[in-house]
């Protein structure tokens, strides 16, 4: 079994759908003759052609509005917006129009289409190109919205998506696509959406990540553990719909939480999953839900993000916090 | 220094002028498709007026009037075939009833039902769009799966003059005119976007004149000819359909009545500028004016057609009034394919509240 970075993993799982399903085709900015400016696409237009791996005109709006149209007609589109902060561009047609075209028409149409974006920091870029803007889409109804923390998952969590009947917002972690290798099958097989995943097992505290904060959680429960905390890590993959069920389960078992991400906090998804917490096991919580998420501030110049984004440091504390209440 | 400007003819096509006289080609079998579409045309204008009349009796909500428009949409959607998709705004419903869209169910968006969008089966009408020039785009990508589905339908869509504002219209017609898709842009210049005219809008003498600058052809025609409207947009289709790409329209006409039933529009325009456009330019009158000629018509058919139009619009009224309330339960089951955990909790809480 081949061990894959997420960058292949997602690029193979593009090739499978477009090879599997006449109705795929993968567009959007550069991602043809360029393959992508993360390679996610790259040798597809080579070995799919160009009409089904297409480059774009330069223009969000019409990326995701003409995936409506595509999805409505039968196609399936697959469609990159190029950096997540200029999904800003694109707001009405994913919130407005993608995300409304079931409920506006009661089933009559549908418009399953597939919006690919790299997002999260970590990697030093210009403004706007490292944004979590997870909760836009998690808080418009009709969207699903996943996002992958592993090369395994992230080629089954795209061959699902592309394969949903509902339009899915998947974000890709920038500081994963290349971060580490794992065995990745060369078959076609799916990962469920909306399931999450337990990452590491524990008993005290349960870390809620997602996307490029599991890894921060998987450390920081690493470092707790050498000060006998035992925490669960619960990488919920799906946004939007919420797991709950998973949710209850681990924090009826540990009964604390700490929710880790790189959104800004105020009204960001922590709070959210905090809520949904308090709804489905407050009897079985023995301190407050605490977040560790980014700073209320528009994502930093590259040379402070270290400083915003929720460290290793920031939640083991936390995690600490947690056990004196 | 080569300096670009535009210099070309900015007056409008015409078949029929004015005083409904022959100034250009007739299309073949004027007369057939004329009695098809007059009376239809009589219909919509009752139609239009009782919808506003329901309004103010508090049987529907806010409605959006078309009167003054009738023969841009309805010369438009003759052409259509039903494997076509037509992408509306909420002001085409003359031309979405004339394309087969029953007229009770054309009411329903103004009732407030859920079902106003379900659009009806065995056509590919989308719902009308409520976010000015969206559905434009949507219109370019069922104009691209038209192509790739390698079929000779096309994907229309229809918007007004304020539209051409938006980026939606510019980067759909960049779109279309780059892949050469089989896409009509039909915007139906009937001067107010709500309140502010066209020539607030747009520094451009014309609107079809923008599209020379995206490599597409525009095309300004006489939105109240109703046979200038259908030439223009065969000739547009013929183009889509051939594999030419897309072409703009523009025509050019005068929404008689208010922006919706909450408008008053002599904040706004001279009661004499919408008198001129009523008496003079109207679709209705011209085409009668044409049939009269022909000797296709006379007071007699004319008393008649109104008549029969009447008891249409009653029972369109009678079954929009009977169809049966949709549930919010109902209505909600359709935001994902399944119903979310978090979204059937929340409904069994609604429906323990209402016991």
């Amino acid at each position: 079994m081949p061990r894959w970075t997420m960058i292949e993993a997602i690029r193979d799982a593009l090739a499978i759908a477009l090879r599997g399903d006449p109705r795929v085709l993968v567009f959007g900015e550069d991602v043809g003759k360029n393959g992508g400016v993360f390679r996610a696409t790259d040798g597809l237009q080579a070995e799919f052609g160009e009409s089904r791996v297409v480059d774009t005109p330069l223009a969000e709006k019409a990326i995701v509005g003409t995936a409506v149209g595509l999805a409505m007609a039968g196609m399936k589109p697959v469609a990159e917006i190029q950096f997540l902060g200029f999904a800003y561009e694109a707001m009405d047609q994913i919130a407005a129009q993608l995300a409304r075209i079931r409920f506006r028409t009661q089933g009559r149409f549908t418009a399953p289409a597939v919006i690919r974006a790299p997002y999260g920091g970590g990697v030093r870029t210009p403004e706007l190109h490292s944004d979590s803007l997870e909760a836009l889409f998690a808080h418009t109804p009709g969207l699903v919205v996943v996002t992958p923390s592993r090369p395994y998952d992230a080629k089954g969590l795209l061959l699902s998506a592309i394969r949903s009947p509902d339009p899915v917002v998947f974000l890709e972690p920038i500081r994963l696509y290349r971060a580490f290798r794992e065995e990745v099958p060369e078959d076609d097989y799916e990962v469920p959406l909306g399931r999450a995943a337990i990452r590491r097992e524990g008993a005290d505290v349960t870390l809620v990540a997602w996307g490029p904060t599991v890894p921060v959680a998987e450390s920081a429960a690493a470092q707790a553990a050498a000060k006998g905390i035992s925490c669960e890590v619960l990488d919920l993959r799906t946004l939007a719909p919420l797991d709950r069920s998973a949710l209850q389960a681990s924090v009826e078992k540990t009964g604390r939480a700490v929710v880790v991400h790189e959104a800004v906090q105020y009204a960001g998804l922590g709070a959210e999953i905090a809520a949904s917490i308090m709804d489905l096991a407050f009897y079985h919580l023995q301190a407050p839900v605490l977040r560790v998420a980014g700073l209320d501030t528009p994502y930093p110049p590259a040379s402070l993000e270290d400083a915003w984004l929720p460290s290793v440091t920031r939640v083991v504390r936390a995690i600490e916090r947690a056990m004196e209440i | 220094m080569q300096v670009y400007r535009f210099t070309g003819d900015t007056t409008p096509d015409q078949v029929l002028n004015e005083a409904g006289e022959v100034v250009g080609e007739l299309p073949d079998q004027a007369a057939d498709l004329a009695l098809r579409w007059y009376p239809f045309m009589i219909f919509c204008r009752k139609f239009d007026e009782r919808a506003q009349l329901l309004q103010r009796q508090g049987r529907i909500g806010t409605y959006a009037p078309f009167r003054g428009q009738e023969a841009a949409q309805i010369g438009s959607f003759a052409v259509l075939r039903r494997t076509d998709w037509v992408f509306p705004t909420y002001r085409e419903l003359a031309g979405l009833m004339y394309h087969g869209l029953e007229p009770a169910h054309a009411l329903l968006k103004s009732r407030g039902h859920p079902d106003a969008g379900r659009m009806p089966e065995g056509f590919r009408m989308a719902p009308p769009q409520i976010a000015i020039a969206a559905q434009i785009l949507h219109a370019v990508g069922a104009g691209w799966a038209c192509k790739l589905q390698q079929t000779d339908d096309m994907a229309v869509a229809y918007f007004g003059d304020g539209a051409t504002s938006e980026g939606d219209f510019h980067e759909g017609m960049n779109f279309a005119a780059v892949m050469r898709l089989p896409v009509v842009l039909f915007c139906q210049n009937n001067q107010y976007a709500i309140s502010v005219p066209v020539h607030r809008q747009t520094a451009s003498p014309t609107i079809a004149q923008k599209a020379i600058a995206y490599g597409v052809e525009g095309v300004r025609v006489d939105g109240n000819d109703v046979f200038a409207v259908y030439q223009a947009m065969r000739y547009a289709a013929d183009r889509a359909r051939r594999g030419d790409g897309p072409t703009l329209i523009e025509a050019v006409t005068y929404r008689l009545g208010p922006h919706t039933t909450a408008d008053d529009p002599s904040r706004y325009r001279e009661a004499a500028d919408v008198e001129r456009w009523a008496a003079a330019k109207d679709p209705l009158v011209r085409l009668r004016l044409w049939l009269t000629r022909q000797g296709l018509w006379d007071d007699e058919r004319q008393a008649a057609c109104e008549a029969e139009a009447e008891a249409r619009v009653c029972q369109a009224v009678a079954e929009m009034e009977a169809y049966p309330h949709k549930s919010l339960e109902d209505a909600a089951r359709h935001v994902y394919a399944e119903v979310p955990e978090g979204l059937a909790l929340q409904l069994a809480e609604r429906g323990k509240e209402a016991r």
